[in-house]
This record gives C-alpha cells, sequence and structure tokens, in this order.
C-alpha cells in the first residue's frame, strides 16, 4: 500500500501542516478532502500561516505559493462515493457533522476494513446534521474521543445563556467579542444571533472582524447540502446563511461609540486581530467577551477560562486589565461519551481503537466499551503500535452444478433426540485444491472428474426374507403392508411404492422371486418365504438397516 | 443476461427504455415521455374562422371520388385538424406490457427517464427499488412540478377532461384525419393508443418521489445483497448518469447518452466503466447528429482510418485522450455564442427573443453568456425567465458544485458562485417570474427583451402566449429545440413572420467516436441498437464482440464471466476437515460446511449453525479408484473377519466380478467391480466393519 491521505475536516488540528508535508517534505501520493474541505482549507492555511508569523515571528513553514500548489494535487470527494486508490484499496466518506466538510473515512485493504471517525458529532446541531454512517462490516473502528467522559445534555438552555449574555451586554450599550475561528462556530453562534435579533427587533451592529468568515459563510451558502436538514428545507425560501444583521467591520470601528456584537479571528484568543481586540476592550466592565468552546493552555483565552483575573499578560510582555465580563459558551461540536458508544454500538467492530484525548477519560471509555459492547478496546500512546487480526477470504472458484444445488434447500430431518431441521446444502459441496492452482469448490458427484478418477459406488445389499409363504400371495398387498410398517415406525419418511417395489430415499426393494439369490445370507429357501431383493446407498447406511429391521417383524 | 429494448427513444427530451433481465432480477432502466406527441393537440381553444382559408385546397371534396379522397388524405394539416381537447401524453408502449408488480429495480439515468414513472409507481403491485442520483431526483421532480402547472393551467382553458376514455380518439379514429396526425396517435403498427395517459398529479409525483433512493455519483448500492449497482456521471447533463452493476455473475455498464466534455455538468467518467464484461450502449444521439443525415453512412476511408489508430497500438491514454479532445465542447460553445448574438442583434433591432429551449445546462449556460454578451454590448435589455419552478431550479444550481463540471468546481475553490446567473438575477438584469400572469410581471416588462419560457413542444406553458404575441413581428426570434419546425410544432402558429433559429445540442458521442470509446472500455460482449450498427463498421474491432438489439426483441446474452468465486472465511475454512488423497499428493480435499450466503454481490460461505451435527459422523459419501480382492480379505482379516475369494464371470457381463464369501463371525458377502462394491450381510455390524475396510481401500469424500 503506497501513501494515501485523506484529511477529514478542515480543523487546524488536520490540516495545518499538509502544505509542509506536500510541498516542503515533497509528498507526491494522492490527497483526497471532501469539497468543502478543499473549499475552505486554503482560507484557514493562509489564516494560519499569518498566525504564525505574526505571533512567534517565525520563519514561515510554508508560503502562500505553497498553499496554492498544494490544493491543486487535492482530489475532492463527495459523501458515499467510492474509491478505488489503486488495487487493493477503496475508501468512502460518510457524513460526520463536527464542522462543514467534516467526514468519516472508510478503507478496505484487501478484506480488512476499518473506519476513522475523525472528529465527528452524534446530535444534529443548529447548523449540520448528524454524523451518518451506513452498518458496516468492521474490522477497526478508530475513534475520536477529545469529549470521552462528557455526557451532555440538550444544548438549548445554553445557547439561551450566550443569548441573553449578549443581549445583557449590548443592551447596557457594552461591546460583545467572540473570539473565534472561521469556521463552524462563528456561523452557528451567528445564525443565533441573527435569529434572535430578528425576533427581538434589535438593531445593535453584528460585525465579522475579516473578509474571511464573510466568506466563509458565502461557502457555507453553496455547500448548503452539507448543512443540517433543517437548514437545508429553509433553503428554498431563505438561505440562512444569508445573514440580514451582519455587516463587515473595519479596524477604525474598534474604538467607536455604541454597542456593537464582533467575531474575531482567531479563536482562543491566541494571536491576531481578535487579540488586538480584546486589548482595547477588555478594561471596561461594560464589555463582554465570550468564548466558544475549547481553549488551549497558554493562550489568552485559556487563561481567561481557567480563573477570573484582573489582568492579563499578553504575549509580548504587556498587561492587560480585565473588567469585562467573560462568558464561555460550553457547546462544542465534538461528540460526547454517549456518542462514542452509540457509534460503536451502531457499528458493532471487531475493535475498536480510541485517539485524539485525554488519557484517563479515554481509559474508562474503553473500560465501558468492553464491559458493556464487549468490544475489545485499545488506547495507544503515541508511536505506539495496535495489530488486530483482520478478515480475509479463502476464495473459490465455484461450479455451477453446486451453485445450482444451493439454490434449492435441502432439509434434513433428524429425530435423534428432538427433531431437528438442518439445511444440507452446502454439505453437498467439496472444496479442491490442488497445488499451485485456484482453489476449486464442486458438487459431490464432481469430485471424481476433477481428480480424474472413476467412481466407485459403493452399496448395501440384502435379500430380506419379508413374509412366510401363504396361499394367497400378492405383490401389491405385501408391498401396501410394509409401506404401513415402515411409516408406522419411522414417521416422516416419504416412501414410494409401485406394483412389487418400493423405495424410500436410495433405499429400494423388489419382490425377489429367484430360487437361488446371490444377496440371501440365509438358509430358508424361496418355497418357505416370499423376499425383497434390497439394496441402498452408503449415505442411507442408518436408514436402510432400520427399514430391514422393521421388514423382518413382519415374518 | 437477457436484454429487451422497449423504446429506441427520439433524442435527447425521450431517451430510450429498456428491460434488462439480470441473475433473476428484472430491472427497467428509465421512464421517460414522449412529449412530443403531444404536439398533436391544439395549444389554445381554436377559434375555427381563424384565417382558415389560407389552408383549405380549392378542389371541392367529393366522399364519392376515390381520387379526390386520396387528396383529401394527403392535403396539407390544418391547425383545424388539431385535437381541441385537455392533452393526454404518451408512454412508452411496451411497457405496458410488464407487469409493474415484478420489476425489482428501476434505474433512472436523467431527468427525462424520470417523467414518465408516476404513470408505473401509480399501479397497486408496483414494489420495485428506484434508484437515481440526487440531482437527478431533484431536477426531475422539478420538471413533473412544472409540466403538472403547465398543464392544469391548460385545463382551465378547456375545463375538465373526459374522464376515462377520451372522446378525442375516437374523433381521430374517422378517415379524414390525416395520416400523419395518425401516426402520432396510434403509432406505426396502429397499435399505441393504450400508450396515451391523462397526467398524473402533484400527489402522484410526490408519492412517486417517496420510494426513490437517491445516491451520489459512485456510491455504491446493494441490492437485495447480489447485485452493487453504481451511477457514474455520463455528462449529458447535470445528474445524469450511465449505470455499473456487478454481480456474482459478472459485471455489466449501462451506458446512456453520453457528453465527453461538458461545459455545466460532470463530465462522462469512462474510467468507471472500463472492463466489464458487457456493455449496454443505448445512445442513438449518433444517428441524429447533422453530418451523418447528410452523407448517409460515415465514409469508409475514415473509418479505417479510426481502426488504424487503434490498431497500431496505441496506448489507453493516448486513445482516452482523443476522446477528450475538446473540438465537440468548442463547437457548442460556438452554437451557444451564436444564439446569444442572434438575439442581441434582434434585440438591437428592437424585436424581442423567445428561447422554448428547457435542457437545463443549455438554459444556465445561455444565462451566463447572453448576459455577460447584453452587458460587454451594453444593451439594456431584461432577460425574463418564466416557470413555476425557475426560481428554485436556478437557486439549486448554485448549490451543488460535486455535480458540476471542472471549472465549475474551481470556482468553488476561488468563492465564485457555480453560475453566473445569481449576480445578474442580484443586479435586476434577469428576473424570474413563476407565470405569466404574474403581478409583478407587468410592471417590469419592458420590450424588446429575452424570455426562457417552457414548453419546448409550444403547446403548453408561457412559451405559448409569447409566441402568438410575437409571431407576427420579423424582428422577433424564436430559438428552438431541433427539428420541432419539421414536425407539427409550429403548425398553430402559422404563418410566422418571426425569425427562427433552431438548435441542436450535441447529445450524445459522435459515430466516429464509438471505435475508439469502445477501445477504451475494453468490454468483452458490446450490445448496439441494430440502427447504430447499420451506420458504422465495427466488425474489424477485435478486442470485444458486438451484438444487435433492435425494438421490442429480447436478446439473451450468454454468461461470459468465469464461474463465480464463493468467499470462504479463513475461521471456517480452518474447521475443515481435509482429506489427504493416496494417488494424488497435489490436491487437497475437503467437504464444505457452514452456510452459504449472499453478501456485497458475493457468495460467502460463513460459519452456521449445524456445525457439531455434521462433524459428529463424517462418513464418506463418494469414492473412487478400485478394490482388489486380495487387499480387501487383508484388511478383513486385521478385523477378525475371515472370508474367501471366488472369481467369477457371469454368462453375459464382461466386467470382471470378483466376490468375497464372509463365513466368520457371520454369513455375508461382498461383491466387487471396476464400478463398485456391494456389500451383503444380515448384520449390521458385519457390515459396518466390511465398509470400514473397503474405505481404507479407496479415496473417497
Ligand atoms: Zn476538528
Ligand atoms: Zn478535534
Ligand atoms: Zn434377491
Amino acid at each position: 500500500m503506497g501513501y494515501n491521505c485523506v484529511c477529514r475536516n478542515s480543523h487546524m488540528d488536520h490540516v495545518g501542516a499538509l502544505p509542509y508535508f506536500t510541498e516542503v517534505c515533497g509528498y507526491n501520493g494522492p490527497i483526497y478532502m471532501s469539497y468543502p474541505t478543499k473549499a475552505l482549507s486554503p482560507l484557514m492555511l493562509e489564516d494560519y500561516r499569518r498566525v504564525m508569523v505574526d505571533r512567534r515571528g517565525e520563519e514561515e513553514l510554508f508560503t502562500t505559493t505553497h498553499i496554492a500548489n498544494c490544493m491543486k494535487k487535492v482530489i475532492a470527494i463527495d459523501l458515499k462515493q467510492t474509491i478505488q486508490v489503486d488495487e487493493d484499496l477503496q475508501i468512502r466518506a460518510y457524513y460526520a457533522g463536527h464542522v462543514l466538510g467534516a467526514v468519516m473515512v472508510y478503507a478496505k485493504v484487501g478484506d480488512a476494513a476499518i473506519v476513522y471517525t475523525g472528529d465527528y458529532n452524534m446530535t444534529t446541531d443548529r447548523h449540520l446534521g448528524a454524523a451518518k454512517i451506513d452498518r458496516l462490516q468492521l474490522d477497526l473502528l478508530i475513534s475520536e474521543s477529545t469529549y470521552a467522559t462528557t455526557i451532555r445534555g440538550s444544548k438549548y438552555p445554553r445557547e439561551r445563556e450566550f443569548l441573553q449574555a449578549v443581549h445583557k451586554c449590548v443592551a447596557g450599550g457594552g461591546k460583545a467579542l467572540i473570539p473565534s475561528f472561521a469556521l463552524g462556530r462563528a456561523q452557528e453562534l451567528c445564525m443565533l444571533l441573527d435569529d434572535y435579533w430578528e425576533r427581538m427587533n434589535i438593531k445593535v451592529p453584528i460585525y465579522f472582524s475579516s473578509g474571511l468568515t464573510i466568506q466563509a459563510n458565502m461557502y457555507y451558502k453553496m455547500l448548503i447540502s452539507w448543512t443540517s436538514q433543517n437548514v437545508k428545507e429553509k433553503h428554498n425560501t431563505h438561505n440562512p446563511f444569508d445573514f440580514k444583521n451582519v455587516k463587515d467591520f473595519d479596524r477604525s470601528l474598534i474604538h467607536a461609540p455604541g454597542p456593537c456584537v464582533l467575531f474575531a479571528t482567531p479563536g482562543m484568543l491566541c494571536a491576531g486581530f481578535s487579540l488586538e481586540v480584546f486589548k482595547h476592550w477588555a478594561p471596561s466592565p461594560l464589555n463582554l467577551v465570550a468564548l466558544p468552546g475549547y481553549s488551549v493552555a497558554g493562550t489568552v483565552g485559556h487563561k481567561l477560562m481557567a480563573g477570573k483575573p484582573t489582568t492579563v499578560d499578553l504575549y509580548n510582555g504587556t498587561k492587560v486589565d480585565v473588567r469585562c465580563k467573560i462568558h464561555q459558551v460550553a457547546f462544542s461540536p465534538h461528540t460526547d461519551a454517549k456518542g462514542i458508544m452509540d457509534l460503536t454500538k451502531f457499528l458493532s467492530p471487531k475493535n475498536v481503537v480510541l485517539v485524539h484525548g485525554e488519557k484517563p477519560s479515554m481509559m474508562t471509555l474503553k473500560e465501558k466499551i468492553t464491559s458493556e459492547l464487549d468490544i475489545p478496546c485499545f488506547v495507544p500512546a503515541n508511536g505506539e503500535t495496535v495489530s488486530v487480526a483482520s478478515t480475509t477470504f479463502v476464495k473459490a472458484k465455484a461450479s455451477d452444478m453446486f451453485l445450482k444445488s444451493c439454490s434449492s434447500p435441502n432439509f434434513k430431518f433428524s429425530n435423534s433426540s428432538q427433531l431437528r431441521v438442518t439445511d444440507q446444502r452446502t454439505a453437498d459441496g467439496v472444496l479442491v485444491i490442488e497445488k499451485s492452482k485456484k482453489a476449486k469448490i464442486v458438487h459431490q458427484d464432481e469430485v471424481s472428474e476433477v481428480l480424474h478418477e472413476k467412481n466407485h459406488v459403493v452399496c448395501l445389499a440384502y435379500c430380506c426374507p419379508v413374509k412366510a409363504k401363504g396361499e394367497s400371495d400378492n405383490d401389491v398387498d405385501l408391498i401396501k403392508q410394509l409401506s404401513t410398517k415402515i411409516s408406522e415406525i419411522m414417521s416422516g419418511a416419504q416412501i414410494h411404492e409401485a406394483e412389487n417395489s418400493l423405495q424410500v430415499g436410495s433405499f429400494k426393494g423388489a419382490v425377489c422371486l429367484k430360487e437361488k439369490c446371490m444377496h440371501r445370507t440365509e438358509i430358508i429357501s424361496c418355497s418357505e418365504a416370499v423376499f425383497l431383493c434390497c439394496n441402498w446407498s452408503v449415505a442411507d447406511l442408518e436408514l436402510g438397516w432400520e427399514i430391514i429391521n422393521v421388514m423382518k417383524l413382519n415374518l | 443476461m437477457k436484454l429487451t429494448c422497449l423504446s429506441k427513444g427520439d433524442g435527447f427530451y425521450y431517451p430510450p427504455c429498456h428491460m434488462l433481465n439480470l441473475c433473476g432480477f428484472r430491472i427497467l432502466i428509465d421512464c421517460p415521455l414522449d412529449l412530443s406527441a403531444i404536439t398533436i393537440f391544439s395549444p389554445v381553444p381554436y377559434d375555427v374562422g381563424f384565417e382558415a382559408s389560407e389552408y383549405l385546397s380549392d378542389v371541392p371534396l367529393d366522399a364519392h371520388n376515390p381520387i379526390q379522397k386520396k387528396q383529401k388524405l394527403e392535403r396539407q394539416l390544418t391547425p383545424a385538424d388539431l385535437v381541441c381537447a385537455e392533452p393526454w401524453y404518451k408512454t412508452v408502449k411496451a411497457l405496458h406490457l410488464w407487469e409493474a408488480s415484478l420489476i425489482d429495480i428501476v434505474l433512472i439515468s436523467n431527468p427525462m427517464g424520470l417523467l414518465g414513472l408516476p404513470f408505473l409507481t401509480q399501479n397497486p403491485g408496483f414494489c420495485a427499488k428506484i434508484y437515481m442520483t440526487e440531482a437527478t431526483a431533484k431536477i426531475g421532480q422539478l420538471m413533473m412540478q412544472d409540466l403538472v402547472s403547465m398543464h392544469n393551467e391548460f385545463r382551465c382553458f378547456h375545463g375538465p377532461g373526459y374522464s376515462c376514455f377520451p372522446g378525442w380518439i375516437k374523433d381521430l379514429d374517422s378517415e379524414e384525419v390525416p395520416a400523419s396526425l395518425k401516426k402520432v396517435v396510434f403509432g406505426e403498427s396502429g397499435d399505441d393508443l393504450g400508450s396515451w395517459m391523462r397526467l398524473y398529479s402533484l400527489d402522484d409525483i410526490e408519492s412517486c418521489m417517496k420510494k426513490v433512493q437517491a445516491v451520489k455519483f459512485a456510491e455504491e448500492v446493494c441490492y437485495n445483497g447480489t447485485l452493487i449497482i453504481k451511477a457514474l456521471s455520463s455528462g449529458l447533463d447535470i445528474g445524469a448518469c450511465n449505470w455499473l452493476i456487478n454481480g456474482p455473475n459478472g459485471s455489466l455498464s449501462y451506458m446512456s447518452s453520453s457528453i465527453c466534455v461538458s461545459h455545466h455538468a460532470k463530465s462522462f467518467d469512462f474510467h468507471g466503466l472500463k472492463g466489464t464484461d458487457v456493455l449496454i450502449y443505448s445512445d442513438l444521439s449518433c444517428l441524429q447528429s447533422a453530418e451523418v443525415t447528410e452523407n448517409g453512412c460515415v465514409s469508409p476511408d475514415l473509418d479505417n482510418n479510426y481502426l488504424s489508430t487503434i490498431r497500431s497500438d496505441k496506448k489507453d491514454d493516448d486513445l482516452a485522450a482523443s476522446l477528450l479532445n475538446t473540438e465537440d465542447s468548442l463547437e457548442e460553445m460556438e452554437k451557444l455564442a451564436f444564439v446569444c448574438s442572434c438575439a442581441a442583434e434582434s434585440a438591437d433591432a428592437g424585436g424581442s427573443t423567445l428561447i422554448t429551449i428547457t435542457r437545463i445546462g443549455i438554459v444556465l449556460q445561455l444565462l451566463e453568456l447572453m448576459s455577460n454578451s447584453l452587458e460587454s454590448l451594453s444593451l439594456k435589455v431584461p432577460v425574463f425567465v418564466i416557470s413555476s419552478v425557475a426560481e428554485e431550479l436556478l437557486a439549486y444550481t448554485n448549490t451543488i458544485p460535486e455535480w458540476l463540471c471542472e471549472q465549475r468546481q474551481e470556482k468553488l475553490i476561488s468563492g465564485e458562485p457555480s453560475f453566473g446567473h445569481l449576480k445578474f438575477i442580484k443586479d435586476k438584469k434577469i428576473h424570474l417570474f413563476p407565470a405569466i400572469h404574474s403581478p409583478n410581471l407587468i410592471t417590469s416588462w419592458q420590450e424588446p427583451c429575452i424570455v426562457f419560457a417552457p414548453h419546448w413542444s409550444l403547446r403548453l406553458g408561457p412559451s405559448v402566449q409569447l409566441l402568438q404575441r410575437w409571431r407576427g413581428d420579423p424582428k422577433s426570434l424564436l430559438v428552438l429545440e431541433g427539428g420541432l419546425s419539421s414536425g407539427l410544432g409550429l403548425l398553430p402558429f402559422r404563418p410566422i413572420a418571426m425569425k427562427i433559429l433552431q438548435c441542436s445540442f450535441l447529445s450524445g458521442i459522435r459515430l466516429q467516436k464509438l471505435p475508439t470509446l469502445f477501445s477504451v472500455l475494453q468490454q468483452k460482449i458490446v450490445l448496439i441498437p441494430d440502427a447504430v450498427n447499420q451506420r458504422i463498421n465495427l466488425a474489424e474491432m477485435k478486442t470485444s464482440s458486438i451484438l444487435n438489439y433492435s425494438e421490442n426483441k429480447t436478446l439473451r446474452v450468454p454468461r461470459i464471466a468465469d464461474n463465480p468465486s464463493v468467499e470462504i472465511t479463513t475461521d471456517l475454512a480452518s474447521k475443515f476437515s481435509w482429506k489427504k488423497l493416496r494417488h494424488r499428493e497435489n490436491f487437497g480435499i475437503a467437504r464444505l460446511k457452514g452456510e452459504l450466503l449472499m453478501e456485497d454481490g458475493k457468495h460467502r460461505l460463513v460459519t452456521g449453525l449445524e456445525q457439531e451435527e455434521s462433524s459428529g459422523k463424517a462418513r464418506p459419501l463418494r469414492h473412487w479408484g478400485s478394490v482388489a480382492p486380495e487387499s480387501l480379505l487383508d484388511a478383513l482379516l486385521k478385523m477378525g473377519i475371515k472370508g474367501s475369494i471366488e472369481h467369477s464371470t457371469r454368462d453375459n457381463d464382461t466386467k470382471d466380478n470378483s466376490v468375497i464369501h464372509i463365513a466368520n463371525p457371520n454369513r455375508g458377502l461382498v461383491e466387487t467391480s471396476e464400478i463398485g462394491t456391494a456389500i451383503i450381510a444380515e448384520d449390521e455390524n458385519v457390515a459396518s466393519q466390511i465398509f470400514q475396510a473397503i474405505d481404507g481401500i479407496l479415496d473417497g469424500i
């Protein structure tokens, strides 16, 4: 298998190093992305590149040209589109929620199948649907587990809290800053606000900090088929990403009087424009900073969430007084423990591997998966390799005769202790393997031919005395009589009667008129008894003896 | 596999219809309507006195004079001959011969192939699975809704139609009706009557669409565990597709009309169709293209030329590249540009343009080009799109980048809308109205203008009223679907002073490209319509064998794939009891266990329930080889059974028989020959022991 790379969503943790990988390291294999990811990642990468250069003054890992060249190598894929990457590898993307364009990846190598979830979300949120996948036969499920132990309740109360906090701030003449990455949360929160503004008839302006997020909204509009059902349905009349109250922000507006709401990039207040605005707005107690989601340790966002600091150190050593209100918006489009359990249960893979989370909570979840779902679960450390057994098949060409015999049921009734019905279809088949040739499956009647041998039929025979010689011997009556006896003792036996013979399965018996018969072992002569000359195949060995014993009783 | 062509179809708007029998499943491919047939209806209540004198011949009619009678039949059609009634719709005749409840699968290749489906799904016994692409489902549904809305509007003029058997058909059976009209109604063979249906309702459309499973391009869907079905883009229009079906008995591809390089829809994905066992080629559009009808058969020189390039072992890539040459698509762009320039010219001269083409891809490109060229010429001419579904359709086309050609996908990456009409609608240069009587239309109406209006048949929709308004204006321009003017199409509007531009847009692969195409696709068997085969010599194609099929005949295709594979899980295979054979060391054989299933289009043997039961008393049931009496005697002796050999050749028996008499512990006999051995014993146990001895000598399973 060559190198193949599938990028699931345009969060920086997933595509951040891609241009470095392709343009600087010289990776040349195929790269697959969902349509939205392909469309949005250049914006994100450019944003990321600028933040890195701004914040650390670092030498850039890659340039704008690198980004453009890298994106040319990306093959865009649609949901459920099945792609044969090479002879052995097949991949398919499934909807993952999380952010626009996020997908779970199904990969099949030979007979082995895995799903890598990436970040996903098992509940519908305001703009994105819940993850959606087929019931697949999997050897391995690799699941993201960022919120492995959290069980999140309904998010509507939290939405209301957020709206009220922002409303209160602007009603008091304050400015609300929402530091956010361009994709996902910004659109979700903005949709909430835009809708609330309409309902409450609020005229306070909502701004987006750079063209970036406005442009992202445009992508949302074009890619509406990747959003939730709810959004799609509304689309016929009004595209919900056509925000009515949203305007572009201008740097000069930072010090403009009056209330406003501002979405500014980047999130977590780690650098760039959002941090600059924070510096100016934080000292006023009228203002609000609403922080959506998770902040990495070391960022200003993280410091604000960790405690209630009165001053914060910015990265370049300057201190800022924090008198504004801080609101943490808790919902985040990552799945929680219940979501992971639901997905695992739905897919019932042979093995589970948890990645992308904190070790202790992952261990708790591992315990839960092992005990509740009885599926082996692994939490590998970085660099550790987990090996699991995968499905493999032996492939054999089947003969027409075998397949034909399999197409009609061949039930066998056995009443050893209780009546059992078993379908014997496949037992007529024989797997033949010849050295250095492909395996074959043939019907048992074809085996000798395949082996270039002659059939040799082994059967049993016995000329059985069934009745003492009497005055009026009638063959028809005799056969009737025997048949009744047989069916009395062996219920369910299918008996075919003829004038002077009967047949059950391969067992055949016919009235024997010979003076001396080869198949007679008794010394009783033909004048003393009537004989039935019987023979039957090895397959019906027991059946034959049972019938013989029944008939002997007639004597 | 069996293929029955139910209808060859007729051009873009009437795709062919096929019934396929595969692995015991009945598959219907496409369910179109022959909408050109509605031209037999009169578009509006016809006023009998209206200019009628122009058409009547001066010869007085006399039914008793045979010569005059003949003349009467061949007289020119007049608008009065058209049927004044609520239109009925012509479906595929042969489809009515099939029991709807016995169809297992319906595949719809493009929106045109969907228009007749509600007639089929109305049937209470209908239970087939319906597959089509998401885009086909959406666009097709909108087109059906538009058809119903235009039809309902029509009904307002006529009042409710006849309920069951329409009176208009009875009227048409009379001798005075012109033959050309009768041919449309009753068909070539005169039995088309049953194919006329009353139009379905919006509810019928809805319940039909509820039964649809919409798929993406290259999404694999599995029917009944047996068939894996995949839609691959055909390039004909947005969402249009070809089908790939994989089953246990091999693979098949169905190729509908395809376009190699498209400027709107995702292009023809021929890589996906490569190498299947069978290709059904259903595209007849190659016979309609102008160069063929002019020159008759494709010249043999050209033909050989193409074949020789193939024979010279050109690499696959080169062949594929020649399929993708942009000549055709450039020609298409020129046609579009020509339409735009004609419209602009008319507008400049003060005339309006009516465009009745409804092919979505063509309309989208024309809107874009037209608006751009009007802007660059700084002509202030409004563009109107009048259709009950215009707004939804145009909004939809800007939200489906996945279904479009590469250049339009690139636009997504650079953040531009897929189609240019969005900007012009915003700038109020393109106006959308649901109907001609929409309240706002009057206020923004301004002539000259350019109007896109259905229906292309010129019998329904806003195109009818606009044509009546402008037909006397020599400055105005009518842009028509090709071929329409030669039939009944324009009859009710004559005389026409308007300029008429007829456009035939490419709607399939050109005939000359077929040898190349088939070489690239590399099928073992190619099925093509007889009409196509008559036009091009494919006999020299060595790679595949070519079979012809004709309308309403069933063609059987033998299975050509190897025997199907069975996949056995390694788990199960390891539990088989393997037999080593005495005389065949290279072989290993084992009796099968488990349960045979059909999964993902493959036979699979998996662990079943009856495992222990059968493994307990495994006994070989088939034997081969021969039994030497001496070795059997030795084997029996080891078991404590004594016997003696008697060689006997019976009277008429040429075969050598040996008999072993057994005396101890019980009387018995073994009779053995080349072909078999019989064990004769009274005692069950002795018989079993003898069997064991024989089994030890022979190989068996
Ligand atoms: Zn993420
Ligand atoms: Zn994540
Ligand atoms: Zn006998």
